[in-house]
């Protein structure tokens, strides 16, 4: 079976994906074939979370899947969580909250968050610092982070 | 800003003027991911650079031979130091560096040569195909042998990069209190997210070129890429591509010539991009230092003497390391009343990586030293960390130790009083208890690891405080530009001020709606295309580029009145600006900004200078610091003793910020700063074996994660500063500062409590340095 | 260039054998760092586990008193119930990895295959007298845990073997996992240690990571620890735990690298003993 050409889903539009080199990370297939720029890479290691996309319904370090082995999956990146010009809550939050600074690690921790508030409704502070571990921004600090994760948990009907 | 302005400004907040806290204009587009990094451009036709770096520490280079990179298909270009058509080396003080290395290579990860090719792939192989042939020889690692003259020169320009004393007062005062210690500060990362890249786009005659890059002062990279590529200055266009975080290791050259010289050598566009390793080797880091300070006081704790000498580690190139020398040795006495003092000290040039600006430049080392000195003080003269920093802090008008008068609002005290009157955490060791009665895992030193229970751990707390130098030294002319155009209701600003992610794009608006009365604020494009902004860094753009927004607009607002007054008959000097209105102050008239400047086209452009600085004399007297700011901050940790493991609980911080222009991003740079103080005191380190680096990537040069970094709570002090034009101080700098020693003493005093008696004078602090 | 994505166990080994030197790649958590860094890269062909129904579901079987932990089992799914509290230790281990992303992709086997001596799960499959399931187009072999880990990154698989099933006893009595690493999270391991107690047997295990080329159990310590337990009361005292420790650091033959220093390593993985086995009993009276 050959791979020189394969066909990934990404946000519910399918790619073809030509000249992927043997071990190509998904990372560099949705950002260099695909053109999808959104995912970043900081560290090609699974140690920042800056390239966390959802496959299958899980969050993943994009940098950590072979992008040839992804086929046939439901991929989900920050393209794709909200359409350009209307935020999702936790983007928005992200935005109010001054949660954003250089933004490099900002696609990433959405991504995150919105597993996070999949998966926990109302998490404590504990929770979201132990769920966001692997997510790592060298501006912010964290603080404004989990503000913004909080205020959406409120909105959306939980409590803080 | 006139008193008249200010309560103007003080009465209901117009929303997005100063003082409110709009969200940044580039937000919706970092969250959406939309945002261009200067990682995300490209071109149609776009080839890839990459570039072959030395694996030694020092060597010479015997032969280079490339023909093997020219057999692999795709790739274009080669390049080394034979191609460089301008001057061969660059730097930001000496220009000692070199483009590509010719006959030495002097630290591990210096450029030696180029490709540029298809693809990152083929441009890899390239590198891998490059045959250099290096004679090894014995690298300069001991910066106490550099200083004594016993190895032979690595550079022509000398081994050591600086020397200066400091001699203040009587150098033979004494007191019944005399401590002493020898401290160590390793090599910090800036580890900004965002990795190098840059486009180069070259014009199509090949005798000028536009760079798209990420960096902190887009007109010295264009000096400097301007000698090496043998071109007039006004030929080298730069353009901003969005940074990723900078906090210093982006004021010094990287991929800039490099990715020109490809460029215009094929005639074609031409990127490149590090990856994290070769991030560590390309930039520049924060200097490691070993300072040795003997501090004589009275019985009651009062400073009486400080003698002290501090090496710094400059590594390979001298970069900014005289500048951070004379930062680390002009507060040898910290934000503290002191009548003597003499100071030795040295930035030394070894084969270690180049050393230059890193966030503190040079104060967080100080301070690591004086601040464990003071505890030190405190201990001896049996009095508290706050008390003996109370007695001697600095005010307004008292003298650093180089003669200078701090003529800035000081408000040490203040800052001491108003972090001790923030509530201690209520959270107990171990934090609270699960629903089940269980402890919280998390909260304990270990964390995930799980590797203590609550009655293994130990609390302290421990006090750090500081004192900063903002913008430029020793006679230095930092200036920035601003250009403001009004018509038709909305304001356009340009500034080559470079956004690193601070906010400084979001309080330009907010000066702009506030002085000018329009809430239409659009940002013109960050390039070379206006006069110099200078570097973001020094906790500078506030008040530099702060002030010549304000200037700007301010001379735009001259020409309003100047309109308003022709057309309706009236002085300019009786109009002002009121919420989104003209109004005549003697009169009736009252129209709205947008009719007032409709079909207009006023357009000025402000460059703003700070008054001039001096340089330091062979005593290292003289005011060679333009403006001072200062901070408090107090750490409450949790320490496992035994296995030597910390969980910070709470960080408490009153800073001296002057007037906080936007106070949601005032907080952002407070809790950020604070968390790269707390890395140093826990984490963070280059290490370098045998001049070899052995951590070039995030499992290893560890970050602080969400689980490492605590509630901050924080108090801004607000005395506007009447030098700042805003009464605005830089608050980027001081969180990073005494942080670090704040979670250092901490740590001490629980150790204390469990009756173990540790120095800590080295950070990071290992666990092995708690529990043995 | 192929990377093959097979569905069935017998399909993967079908493609191993025709490709021996295939590069296997289970959750990429490990492979695909080494990718990127281009420290390896495939030759010819990728066969990705991942996608294998076999290796991802486990089961337990009470009467031979085991569960078998598919392959491709990660460390979310070991974290959830029922198989949490069927093996606790194993849940504490997974929940010290990293993070969620890394969580949903790594895998048990993955981390039996890479052999670090760091691997989180290891000392908890090494102190539970774990089985290794190797399949290959031949047929299968069943190899203690103990036996596979041979060296610094180094398995006794043999060439066209895949890793199938970890098979693990269950134990009456306290399991837990303990790891030290610099700061809160996403650490790799300086010293790591599992302790488990068998109260049918009368016996504890003590397995531990980063303090020698492999995990390691510890004889000497075990048997101590063993014979001083109070069994009746379920106590023990703090004598016995200061020696147990003891021994724990005796039995270890940790080396100084740029993470840590074969001294300070020694100590902790004697610490962790202590603190485990602590865990495991409530005190007694110090004799």
């Amino acid at each position: 079976m050959s791979n020189e050409v394969f066909t990934l889903r990404v946000n519910g539009i399918d790619h073809d994906v030509a000249d992927s080199w043997l071990g190509e990370s998904l990372l560099d297939v949705l950002r260099d074939r695909i053109g999808l720029m959104g995912s970043k890479g900081a560290c090609t290691q699974g140690e920042c979370g800056s390239c966390s996309v959802m496959v299958e319904g899980s969050l993943v370090c994009s940098c950590l899947v072979m992008g040839a082995t992804a086929v046939d999956q439901e991929i989900v990146t920050i393209e794709g969580i909200a359409p350009v010009g209307a935020p999702s809550d936790v983007q928005q939050a992200f935005v109010d909250a001054g949660a954003v600074q250089c933004g490099f690690c900002t696609p990433g921790l959405v991504m995150a968050v919105h597993d996070l508030l999949e998966r926990t409704g109302s998490p404590t502070d504990t929770e979201i610092r132990e769920e966001l571990a692997g997510n790592v921004c060298r501006c912010t600090g964290y603080g404004r982070i989990i503000d913004a994760v909080q205020q959406v948990a409120v909105r959306r009907g939980g409590s803080a | 800003m006139t008193v008249d302005e200010r309560s103007r400004v003080s009465a209901p907040l117009r929303p997005g003027t100063i003082g409110d806290s709009p969200v940044r204009p580039d937000g919706i587009e970092k969250v959406q991911g939309s945002y261009a990094f200067s990682s995300d451009l490209s071109a149609d036709g776009c080839l890839f650079g990459a570039t072959l770096r030395s694996p030694h520490p020092y060597a010479r280079i015997a032969s280079i031979d490339v023909s093997g990179a020219w057999k692999i298909s795709g790739v274009e270009a080669v390049i080394d130091a034979s191609d460089v058509p301008g001057q061969i080396t660059y730097g930001l003080i000496a220009e000692d560096q070199p483009v590509f290395a010719s006959e030495f290579v002097r630290y591990v990860g210096e450029p030696v040569a180029a490709v540029a090719a298809s693809d990152p792939e083929t441009a890899r192989r390239a590198l891998d195909a490059i045959e250099v042939t290096y004679e090894v020889l014995t690298p300069l690692l001991d910066p106490e042998v550099a200083i004594a003259g016993d190895h032979p020169l690595i550079h022509p320009d000398g081994n050591v990069i600086r020397h200066q004393r400091i001699v203040h007062g009587d150098p033979a005062a004494s007191g019944d209190i005399v401590v002493e210690g020898t401290y160590e500060i390793g090599m910090q990362d800036q580890a900004f997210l965002g990795l190098e890249a840059a486009i180069a786009h070259p014009d199509p005659g090949g005798d000028g070129v536009e760079l798209h890059v990420a960096t902190q002062w887009l007109h010295e990279d264009q000096k400097q890429i301007a000698a090496c590529l043998g071109m007039p200055v006004d030929k080298v266009r730069l353009v901003l591509g969005g940074v990723g975080g900078a906090f210093g290791a982006r004021e010094d050259i990287s991929l800039q010539v490099h990715t020109c010289l490809l460029a215009l050598r094929l005639g074609r566009p031409v990127r490149m991009a590090y990856s994290r390793a070769e991030s560590f080797l390309g930039h520049v880091h924060r200097h490691p230092a070993t300072i040795w300070m003997r501090h004589h006081a009275t019985a009651q704790g009062r400073l009486v003497n400080i003698e002290a000498r501090f090496v710094f580690d400059g590594g390979a190139y001298a970069s900014t390391s005289s500048a951070v020398l004379t930062n680390g040795i002009t507060m040898t006495q910290g934000p503290y009343r002191c009548e003597n003092g003499t100071v030795d000290g040295f930035a030394v040039r070894t084969n270690h990586l180049p050393c230059g600006a890193m966030r503190g430049f040079g104060a967080v080392q100080a301070c690591f030293a004086y601040e464990s000195q003071m505890d030190k003080i405190a201990l001896a003269a049996g009095i508290s960390a706050e008390e003996v920093r109370l007695r001697n802090a600095m005010r307004t008008g008292d003298l650093l130790l180089t003669g200078q008068p701090v003529l800035n609002v000081a408000p040490v005290e203040d800052c001491i009083r108003e972090t001790a009157a923030l509530p201690m955490p209520d959270e107990p060791v171990g934090g609270f208890a699960m629903p089940d009665g269980s402890p919280d895992a998390m909260r304990l030193p270990g964390g995930a690891g799980r590797t203590a229970d609550a009655p293994d751990i130990v609390r302290g707390v421990g006090w750090g405080v500081s004192i900063k130098n903002l913008m430029y030294s020793e006679k230095f002319d930092d200036y920035s530009t601003a250009r403001c155009r009004l018509s038709d209701g909305v304001a356009t600003i340009k500034f080559a001020t470079a956004e690193v992610g601070q906010g400084f794009i979001t309080i330009a608006q907010q000066i702009a709606r506030t002085i000018l009365g329009v809430d239409d604020v659009v940002l013109d494009r960050i390039d070379t295309g206006v006069g110099s902004a200078g570097s973001t860094s020094a906790s500078r753009q506030t008040w530099m580029s702060g002030g010549a927004v304000d200037a700007a607009c301010r001379a735009a607002r001259e020409r309003l009145f100047e309109a308003v007054g022709a057309a309706y008959g009236l002085e300019p000097i009786q109009l002002m600006i009121d919420g989104t209105d003209v109004v005549d102050t003697i009169g009736d008239l009252r129209i709205p900004v947008s009719e007032a400047s409709a079909g207009l086209e006023i357009d000025e452009t402000f460059e703003y200078h700070h008054p001039p600085t001096e340089e330091l004399d062979e005593n290292g007297q003289g005011n060679c610091h333009t403006a001072f700011a200062f901070v408090a901050h107090r750490a409450v940790v949790d320490v496992d003793p035994e296995l030597g493991l910390v969980k910070v609980v709470q960080i408490a911080t009153a800073q001296d910020v002057g007037n906080a222009l936007n106070p949601l991003s005032v907080i952002g740079q407070i809790e950020g700063g604070i968390a790269q103080g707390l890395g140093l005191a826990l984490m963070e380190e280059i290490i370098q074996i045998d001049g070899v680096i052995r951590n070039p990537n995030f499992t290893d040069y560890l970050l602080p994660t969400f689980l490492d970094m605590p509630p901050v709570v924080a108090t801004l002090i607000e005395q506007p500063d009447p030098h700042a034009p805003l009464g605005a101080k830089g608050v980027g700098e001081p969180p990073c500062i005494s942080s670090t020693p704040a979670v250092v003493a901490a740590i001490r005093d629980a150790l204390r409590k469990a009756g173990v008696d540790r120095p800590l004078e080295r950070v990071p602090v290992r666990p092995s340095d708690i529990c043995f | 260039m192929t990377v093959a994505v097979p569905n069935t166990l017998t399909d993967a080994v079908q493609l191993l054998e025709e490709h021996p030197s295939a590069f296997l790649l289970g959750g990429g958590t490990d492979a695909m760092v080494e990718i990127n860094d281009g420290h390896r890269r495939p030759d010819e062909m990728v066969i990705a586990l991942n996608r294998v129904a076999d290796l991802r579901s486990w089961r337990h079987d009470p009467t031979a008193g085991t569960v078998t932990i598919g392959a491709g089992v990660t460390y979310t799914e070991l974290m959830e119930e029922p198989l949490a509290s069927l093996l606790p230790a194993l849940a504490e281990a997974s929940r010290t990895v990293g993070s969620p992303q890394i969580r949903n992709a790594g895998t048990l086997g993955g981390n039996l295959g890479t052999c670090s001596p760091a691997g989180d799960g290891l000392p908890v499959l090494a102190a539970l007298d774990a089985e290794v399931l190797l399949v290959s187009s031949h047929g299968r072999r069943t190899v203690p845990v103990q036996d596979f880990m041979v060296g610094v990154k180094r398995t006794s698989i043999e060439p066209g073997e895949l890793i199938a099933e970890i098979i693990v006893p269950l134990r009456t009595g306290w399991q837990g996992y303990a790891k030290v690493g610099v700061r809160n999270a996403m650490v790799i391991a300086v010293a790591s240690a599992c302790l488990a107690v068998d109260t049918d047997a009368r016996r504890i295990a003590i397995a531990l990571g980063s303090v020698g080329p492999t995990v390691m159990r510890c004889p000497d310590a075990e048997d101590h620890l063993s014979n001083a337990v109070d069994w009746s009361s379920g106590t023990v005292s703090d004598d016995a735990l200061g020696e147990f420790a003891r021994l724990v650091s005796a039995a270890s033959t940790p080396i100084t690298d740029h993470r840590s220093t074969a001294d300070y390593r020694r100590h902790a993985v004697g610490v962790l003993g202590r603190r485990l086995a602590r865990r495991a009993f409530t005190q007694g009276a110090t004799t």
